[in-house]
């Protein structure tokens, strides 16, 4: 069995080398021309104003807590898919049980709005007929 | 001993130049199939030669452009990680393929050969494990750029992708308890029998709901169109925002590995792996009766290539999809992943239980 | 090969260890501390317990230094933040912490595993079929107390990040 992991660290061996080698081939073949307003921060042909690390909406913070308390309860499902038949019908009970009380976690997270991210607002559409003829004109007087 | 390392060097090989292969071809197949989705001609003008081969030189172009192309830096960036990020991206799509069996037990010389880099006990649990390592090479690139605009395509990217990874678990499962294994070797020859002498016993059958979650959410994982908000070009314009050459080749590489990654699994859980109908370990043995005798090597060989096609299928299916469908907004993304995808697979498992709890 | 590959993954393990404490931008610490897990994770595959590693990577490696990340980028932690010591109570009550730990380090060393006899052979105990069956019906009861624990801390956390949020 060791053997297999064995093979499988020199895949990851072999992967890391491949990328690697990647980079430095790419670094010694790629041309090499700087300029001051090249190697600036991209920000729409502005010049960038004030710390780029800024602080993000929370909410991304909560999902990652709620994925992790998920992803532990994956972790006991995996065991639990390869025994339940043989165990019957009592493990199949306890982890209907174990899914159900995580269950109600996800329904407090999920009547909180913690799963809900910001909807684009429906503004209420400009009377497009009158700008419509208003620039009309205007183009015929600048013309 | 030396035997055994070679025939691991030789798989080893294989596998690579397998998923590099497929990886850089679909550079192709992505340009040329929306060119014919879209009544174009598409990428044609690569040539060695005058020979043209339907632009298939493209892909070697490409590779070119991307090794010879200057890859600035931006001076603010966080020098070590903004050259990295893109090769941790690129090493953990690439690892999952140590798992993936591309046929059955091929005899060379009375020695067995198990076409399958590495047979791990734990197959799926790894895969599952290096698909959430895939987070680390967005979040590391996206900050290390010091930008707002990929630090926060970054954010969206790894928050769509572990809501969607919670989603690609709970899938997996209700396969898992029909098959009673994780080792994707064995998940492949549960799928070789045949449901009332004729119909092949493959997975799609046993969990029609899991497979298209899985394909979904598979999809939605390797962050591609309809699900590519987190590097949406028209707005935020993504975590790879400052890459050029080849950093950001390597990130289209990831892109194309993960692509590649999702058909062999869902082909592996789902289609049969390198199963063929009726093909057993001597030959076809057709419900009719018939029988047609076949050596090792041959059965081996279509085992392999049955396995391609199938990928080939799927690839083509993503590609399809990544051209039919408009990029859905990120709160849809996230709405589909939490509220609808993991209750069904939770009700999925629920029922998968029941009946086979029952038919015992 | 085995005590090569167990000293290879103490070393880096140990090593990136000290880099995760010594290092002072708190980003380049999450990442030593991931490259810890890993090493740790080779440890326990080289154990015969390759469940245990999977999980060891899925959720610390994945998970919780994933949250890690994002907590340090939330709270928008500068490099310069690092160099500030702790003064006062923080700092006394984390010496004694540590020296507590250190005490109790030893004293498994000197009294527990070290003193446990070899298993040779290959072992089948850590593999997923065999824990799934020990903890569904053995571990029956602890299992469902961590179903208890898990609702209970998803709860608190998001109210906690909500109260943040305020």
């Amino acid at each position: 069995m060791l053997f297999n992991f064995a093979t499988a660290l020199v895949f990851l061996i072999f992967g890391g080398l491949f990328v690697l080698l990647n980079l430095g081939i790419s670094r010694i073949l790629q041309a090499r021309n700087p300029h001051p307003v090249k190697i600036s921060t991209y920000e729409c042909g502005e010049l960038p104003e004030g710390e780029s690390w800024i602080q993000f909406n929370i909410r991304f913070y909560v999902v990652a807590l709620v994925f992790l308390i998920f992803e532990v309860e994956i972790i006991f499902l995996f065991p639990w898919a390869l025994v339940f038949k043989d165990l019957g019908l009592f493990a199949f009970v306890e982890m209907m049980i174990f899914v159900f009380i995580l269950l109600v976690g996800l329904a407090y997270v999920w009547a909180k709005g913690d799963l809900d991210w910001d909807k684009p607002q429906s503004v209420p559409a400009p009377e497009l007929s009158q700008s419509y003829e208003q620039k009309e004109v205007t183009e015929t007087v600048d013309s | 001993m030396v035997e055994g390392i070679g025939i691991v060097l030789l798989k080893l090989a294989f596998v690579l130049l397998f998923v590099l292969n497929f990886g850089g071809l679909l550079t192709w197949v992505e340009r040329k199939q929306s060119a014919l989705m879209q009544d174009r001609i598409g990428a044609n003008r690569a040539s060695i030669f005058g020979i043209r081969l339907i632009g298939l030189f493209h892909t070697i172009a490409d590779a070119v452009k991307m090794f010879t192309k200057e890859s600035f830096r931006p001076v603010a960036a966080e020098k070590f990680l903004f050259t990295i990020g893109p090769g941790i991206s690129v090493f953990f799509a690439l690892v999952g393929f140590a798992v993936i069996p591309f046929g059955d037990v091929l005899i060379i010389g009375g020695k067995e050969i198990n076409l399958q880099l590495a047979p791990l006990n734990i197959g799926v649990l790894y895969l599952f494990a290096v698909a959430g390592m895939a987070v680390y090479g967005v979040v590391l690139g996206a900050w290390a750029s010091k930008n707002n605009f990929a630090l926060l395509g970054g954010l969206r990217a790894s928050a769509q992708m572990i809501s969607y990874e919670v989603a690609l678990g709970v899938t997996i499962i209700g396969s898992l308890m029909i098959y009673q294994t994780v080792e994707l070797q064995e998940i492949v020859r549960w799928q070789g029998g045949t449901l009332w002498g004729w119909l092949p016993k493959w997975g799609v059958l046993m969990q029609p709901v899991g497979f298209i979650l899985f394909l979904t959410v598979g999809i939605a994982q390797s962050k591609r169109v309809p699900f590519d908000a987190p590097e949406g070009e028209s707005e935020i314009i993504g975590y790879f925002l400052e890459y050029s050459g080849m950093g950001f080749g390597m990130y289209m590489l990831t892109d194309f590995v993960e692509t590649v990654m999702i058909s062999a699994i869902t082909v592996t859980l789902f289609l049969g792996g390198w199963q063929v109908p009726y093909l057993m370990a001597d030959g076809f043995h057709f419900p009719w009766g018939a029988t047609w005798q076949l050596e090792n090597w041959a059965v081996a060989l279509l085992q392999v290539g049955s396995f391609t096609l199938k990928v080939m299928f799927f690839l083509w299916l993503q590609m399809t999809i990544r051209w039919t469908l408009p990029r859905f907004r990120y709160d849809q993304i996230m709405r589909l992943g939490w509220k609808y995808i993991l209750p069904i697979s939770l009700v999925n498992i629920l029922i998968t239980g029941l009946i086979i709890t029952l038919l015992k | 090969m085995i005590p090569i590959l167990f000293f290879f993954f103490a070393a880096v393990a140990i090593a990136s260890g000290i880099m995760m404490i010594v290092h002072r931008n708190p980003i380049y610490c999450a990442l030593f501390l991931i490259l810890t897990l890993f090493a740790v994770a080779g440890l326990y595959v080289l154990l015969n317990a390759p469940f245990i590693a999977a999980v060891h990577i899925i959720v610390y490696a994945g998970a919780i230094m994933v949250l890690f990340l994002f907590v340090i980028m939330l709270l928008d932690l500068k490099s310069e933040t690092s160099r500030q010591r702790p003064g006062g109570l923080p700092r006394i009550l984390s010496i004694i912490m540590s020296g507590v730990l250190l005490a109790e380090l030893v004293l498994f060393l000197r009294s527990g595993t070290a003193n446990l006899p070899l298993v040779e052979g290959d072992l089948i105990i850590g593999s997923t079929k065999e824990i799934g069956n020990l903890l569904f019906t053995e571990y029956l009861f602890p299992f469902e107390i961590t179903s208890v624990l898990l609702l209970s801390s998803i709860i608190g956390s998001v109210i906690l990040a909500r109260l943040k949020l305020k």
